[in-house]
Order: structure tokens, then C-alpha cells, then sequence
């Protein structure tokens, strides 16, 4: 039986796999037919006919996640590193008879390489589904409150 | 310590056979020469006219660091301003668009100007009686930019009152302009999104050259397109059909000799494209139905030649990319010698499938996002191109890439598509643009 617990022990879970870089643990969350949404736009509907940042399949999330090891990956040397500061997620939905599970976070997240440090604050929202007994990501979709400024390089995960 | 203002010769220095002096990426002064010789000699974007359906409608845009408005007038007409209210100077818009219903009002003193920029009406107005208040500039209302031309909704501005005419300037470069709109049944194009924006701590120009380098696709986009490619064979299992986006990825691993053969086209002025015979979007799959709506709108052979066109970037001189075959353009605009702030918009083809739209959007997504993978691995190398051409070993960039002697200026030639030809093209331009009205600063100084 999945309990409210379960929901939010998974987003603490996620957010410590990114911290400490053990992407394929990460991918391990996801469902396979998982996205990974960043909209561009405010309250944005459409993922496909609307621009996004990111709209991504676990295909292309791999990719990422291999890209970010790769010897010729130049933008990774040095290694870019993350922190995940989440406020306790509220839990939207959680009914295991409809199989609905759902919660919004709202985080500050941090991204460095080198000597650069940028700071980016949103709201995270799971939409999940049981797999067994356990939960799978369906959709992370990132809300940046500055989704439209002009960012230099994001490249690892929020 | 001014080394090059008021000086043709200094400037014209910098670009030589083949080579430029480093100081056109990292010298500030250069970059304020550009900001006031440059750009303002030069045709530069501004916006579409879809952006401006109904009266009253508006953009702001910048030209080098000159904020400028465009409107939509009651009439119908567009009209571009200087971007500040006649009074004290204060932005008439701040907005990137909007509507601003039948007239602007300054948020300040309450001055308002009907959407062609005339003076409508000044709080306490007989306060200006008797001061000769009608022989300043500031009562001809909102000052207009004189040089303006639409091109198939395209907004055009040159702010220099004299120069090279909109026909001269681009000439037969349209032609991917005009692909691109030829390319909707309709043969229209929208704006119907915001644009993806981008901060590049490099100079403008390091962008504008890498749209026709050609021999760094296989190079720096190993790391992304290559593993596209790389996962995708890991992972496809017996599926048949490969997914959108590994076709998007998948042309930029193509080999030298793909580029070598589809060729560059060069124009005068510093415009240019990759991609002549064929390019990186050829062989994307068919939209169904797309073919039989371009073909009863153009007849079978025209609806053939437009699709067939799948030319790769082109350049408008001084700083937007044109990628008609996928309806993106990349709008590089200079924030100082060292920052870029790059928006990449999509057009919608009016009238076309869907598809066609979302694939755009996610190339877009995919190559010009501040989380594109692609975009990682090319700021990666403007970055350090900024920081490696601060050393005084040698202060030239080299550009001698099938570089023939006596290479011919400001003409039309398609040439091998490694050529570094393009962007020698771009610095005789960049050169000519920079210079047109400083001798007659030296003259005046003298």
C-alpha cells in the first residue's frame, strides 16, 4: 500500500541520488515511459506545441547521463556538481485505488563548475505511478519562477 | 587607452588576408565602435509582423544597445521609434510586446503619442506656451527610425540615416527568407511563442561565425550528437522507425566529406549559407499530408523546388541566423565584448501540420536551450576562445581555410562547404560596415 510517506521519501530519495551524482540510480526512478519537463512558459498545458527547455524521454535522459562522462564531454571538465535544498513536499494526490500520486515541491537548487556558482529557485511537481510496490516517476516537471530570463549553461538536473 | 575611435585605418587593420586581429573579440573599445558604427550602418532585425496583428500592437527589440519599439498603427502600418519618450528619456515600453490600446502614455510625466509616434496630448499643456516649445525635437513626438523595410513580415531597421539601400544590402540573400515563408501553404509565418533565451559569455561575432563552421560539428558535438547516436544504437532493440529526435541529432556526425560536398554560398555584404546541395535536415521524415497541401497550393514542380531548398544556416550580416528549413531564427544580440544574449525564435508555418511545428520546437529545444547539450559543448568553446585570445603569443585568429589569393570581395560564389570563406566574407563586411562613416569623423576632427 503506497502511503503519503512513500511519495515524499522518493523526492528526498531523487534529490540525493542528483546530489551525489549517481545517475543511473537516478534513471532507475523513472518509468519507462517517464519525462522530464521543463515548460517555458507560465502555467504552461503543452509540452509538445508550446516551447519548453527540456521535454525529454528516458532515451534522451540517458543520453544526458552518458554525455556527462564522456572523455571528449568538455563542458564537464571540470565537472559541474549540484545541491537540492527542497521545502517538504506537499502531497496533491494520493489514492492507491485510482493509482494517482502526485506532489509539489518547492525547492532551491544550485549549480556549480569552476569557480561558478548559479542559484535557481521553482517548483518541482512528481507525478507518479505504482510499479509493484513501489513508485516510478510518470512526469517531473520543473518550474523555474524565471523560466524566460537568459540562463548561461544548466547541465546537470533540478 | 583609445586606439581605434575615429581611426578607419586602425580598423581596417584588424581584418587581413585570411586573419583577424583577436582584438575584434575582446577589446572593449572595438565593441563601442561596433555599437556606434556598425550596427547603426547595418540592416538588423527587429521583429515579425505577426508579432503586430492588430492595431495598437508592439515589440521592443535593441539595435547594438539602442532600444527601439515597433507598432502597429490603426492604419495598419508599422512604425519603429527610439524606444524613449521625447521628454526626459524614459522607456516608453518595457514590455518585450504587448498591446497598447490606442495610444502610448509615458508611465512618468503622462505624455502620450498615437501608435505612429505623433505627439497626442501633454498634461498642462499651455505650460509650454511662448517657450518655443514647438521648435524642439521633443514636439515632433516619439523620434522615428527613417529606414525601415518589411520583407515578407520580416522587420528590417537601419538607424543611419544614410547608407547602403535594404535591396543592396541583402540582394539575393532574401532568397532563404523566402524559402522559409514558401514553406507554409500560405506562404505566411507566425510568431505565436516566446523564444528560447540564451546568456553567452562570449562576443557576438564567435557566434555568427560558428553558424558556417563546418569542421566543428563532429568535433565538439561528439559529446552530444555522437552520443545520441551511440545510445540510440545501445538501445533500439527491433524498432524500425527512428525517433524524432535522434534524427535531429544524429546529420551533426556526419563526416567531413558530407560538409565538403553540400557546399557554402556566399553574398556581398558578409551574408552566406551552408548547405547548398543538400545538409543536416534533409533527410527528416515526411509530415503526412504536408506534400499534398504544399502541392495543391503551388503546383507540383514549385511545391518540389521549395522542399528541395534544405539549406542549413544562413547568415544575415551583422547577427541573426536563418535555418529556413526548419523556421528558427537566432537573433545574437551584443550585450558587451564578452556577452551575448542569443534568442532563438520558431515560426510557425500558417497552415501546415502540426508536426511541423513541434518538430521545430524541439530542435530549438535541443540546440539553442541554456540546457541544450549541443549548446554545453559550443559554449564551451566560445568561453575558452575568450579567455585563450587574452594571450599576446599571437594575436591573430586564423581563417585560411581553402583560402585562395586574390580571393574576390562582395560577390556571389558557391564554394566547398569547409570553407572558412563565409566568415572571411563576414570581417570584409564587418570592415567596410566599421568604417563607411568614420573617415568622415577623421576629416571633421582635423
Amino acid at each position: 500500500m503506497i502511503t503519503e510517506k512513500a511519495i515524499t521519501d522518493l523526492i528526498y530519495r531523487e534529490a540525493e541520488l542528483l546530489d551525489t551524482m549517481q545517475w543511473q540510480e537516478w534513471l532507475d526512478l523513472f518509468h519507462p515511459e517517464g519525462r522530464y519537463w521543463m515548460p517555458l512558459e507560465w502555467q504552461q498545458q503543452d509540452p509538445v506545441l508550446q516551447p519548453s527547455l527540456m521535454y525529454e524521454d528516458l532515451l534522451l535522459l540517458k543520453v544526458r547521463v552518458e554525455r556527462l562522462s564522456g572523455e571528449r564531454t568538455f563542458s564537464q571538465k571540470p565537472k559541474s556538481r549540484c545541491h537540492h535544498l527542497l521545502q517538504a513536499p506537499r502531497i496533491v494526490a494520493c489514492d492507491p485505488a485510482a493509482g494517482v500520486f502526485k506532489a509539489r515541491t518547492s525547492y532551491i537548487y544550485t549549480e556549480t563548475r569552476g569557480d561558478l556558482l548559479e542559484r535557481y529557485s521553482g517548483w518541482a511537481s512528481h507525478d507518479l505511478v505504482e510499479v509493484g510496490d513501489t513508485l516510478k516517476i510518470k512526469l517531473k516537471r520543473v518550474d523555474l519562477v524565471n523560466f524566460d530570463a537568459p540562463f548561461g549553461n544548466i547541465q546537470l538536473f533540478m | 587607452m583609445a586606439k581605434y575611435g575615429r581611426n578607419a585605418h586602425a580598423v581596417a587593420a584588424l581584418v587581413r588576408e585570411g586573419e583577424v586581429h583577436r582584438d575584434v573579440y575582446v577589446d572593449p573599445e572595438i565593441f563601442e565602435l561596433e555599437m556606434e558604427h556598425l550596427f547603426p550602418n547595418s540592416w538588423v532585425y527587429v521583429g515579425h509582423a505577426s508579432q503586430l496583428s492588430k492595431p495598437g500592437d508592439f515589440v521592443t527589440a535593441t539595435i547594438g544597445r539602442q532600444p527601439v519599439l515597433a507598432s502597429r498603427h490603426t492604419d495598419g502600418s508599422i512604425h519603429v521609434f527610439y524606444n524613449r519618450c521625447p521628454h526626459k528619456g524614459v522607456k516608453i515600453a518595457s514590455e518585450p510586446c504587448g498591446n497598447t490600446g490606442k495610444f502610448f502614455r509615458c508611465p512618468y510625466h503622462a505624455w502620450s503619442f498615437k501608435t505612429d509616434g505623433a505627439l497626442l496630448a501633454i498634461p498642462l499643456k499651455k505650460g509650454y506656451e511662448g517657450t518655443g516649445f514647438a521648435d524642439t525635437q521633443a514636439s515632433g513626438g516619439l523620434s522615428k527610425v527613417k529606414n525601415v523595410v518589411i520583407y515578407r513580415d520580416f522587420i528590417f531597421a537601419r538607424l543611419s540615416d544614410n547608407g547602403v539601400s535594404f535591396e543592396d544590402y541583402f540582394g539575393e540573400s532574401l532568397s532563404t527568407i523566402d524559402n522559409m515563408a514558401d514553406r507554409s501553404p500560405e506562404g505566411k509565418l507566425a510568431v505565436v511563442a516566446t523564444p528560447i533565451r540564451y546568456m553567452h559569455t562570449c562576443n557576438w561575432k564567435m557566434l555568427v561565425e560558428n553558424q558556417t563552421d563546418t569542421c566543428h560539428p563532429m568535433v565538439a558535438h561528439e559529446s552530444s550528437a555522437g552520443t545520441a547516436v551511440k545510445v540510440w544504437k545501445r538501445e533500439q532493440g527491433d524498432s524500425t522507425e527512428t525517433p524524432m529526435a535522434v534524427q535531429l541529432y544524429g546529420p551533426f556526425m556526419s563526416p567531413y566529406e558530407f560538409y565538403e560536398q553540400s557546399g557554402i554560398r556566399i553574398w556581398p555584404n558578409g551574408h552566406g549559407h551552408t548547405g547548398v546541395a543538400n545538409s543536416i535536415h534533409s533527410n527528416y521524415s515526411d509530415v503526412t499530408g504536408y506534400l499534398d497541401q504544399m502541392v495543391a497550393a503551388y503546383g507540383e514542380t514549385r511545391a518540389h523546388e521549395i522542399l528541395g531548398e534544405v539549406r542549413h544556416n544562413t547568415v544575415y550580416f551583422p547577427n541573426i541566423m536563418v535555418k529556413g528549413a526548419v523556421q528558427i531564427l537566432r537573433n545574437f544580440i551584443p550585450i558587451a565584448v564578452d556577452k551575448t544574449l542569443v534568442e532563438s525564435w520558431v515560426y510557425r508555418l500558417v497552415g501546415a501540420p502540426d508536426k511541423l511545428y513541434e518538430r521545430a520546437l524541439m530542435y530549438n529545444r535541443f540546440i539553442n536551450a541554456p540546457t541544450s547539450i549541443v549548446g554545453h559543448d559550443d559554449l564551451e568553446m566560445y568561453e575558452r576562445a575568450q579567455e585563450g585570445l587574452k594571450s599576446n603569443g599571437n594575436q591573430w585568429v586564423n581563417l585560411r581555410r581553402l583560402y585562395e589569393s586574390n580571393e574576390e570581395q562582395d560577390v556571389t560564389a558557391v564554394i566547398n562547404g569547409t570553407s572558412e570563406r563565409q566568415m572571411r566574407n563576414q570581417f570584409h563586411a564587418w570592415a567596410k560596415f566599421m568604417t563607411m562613416d568614420m573617415d568622415k569623423h577623421v576629416e571633421a576632427a582635423e
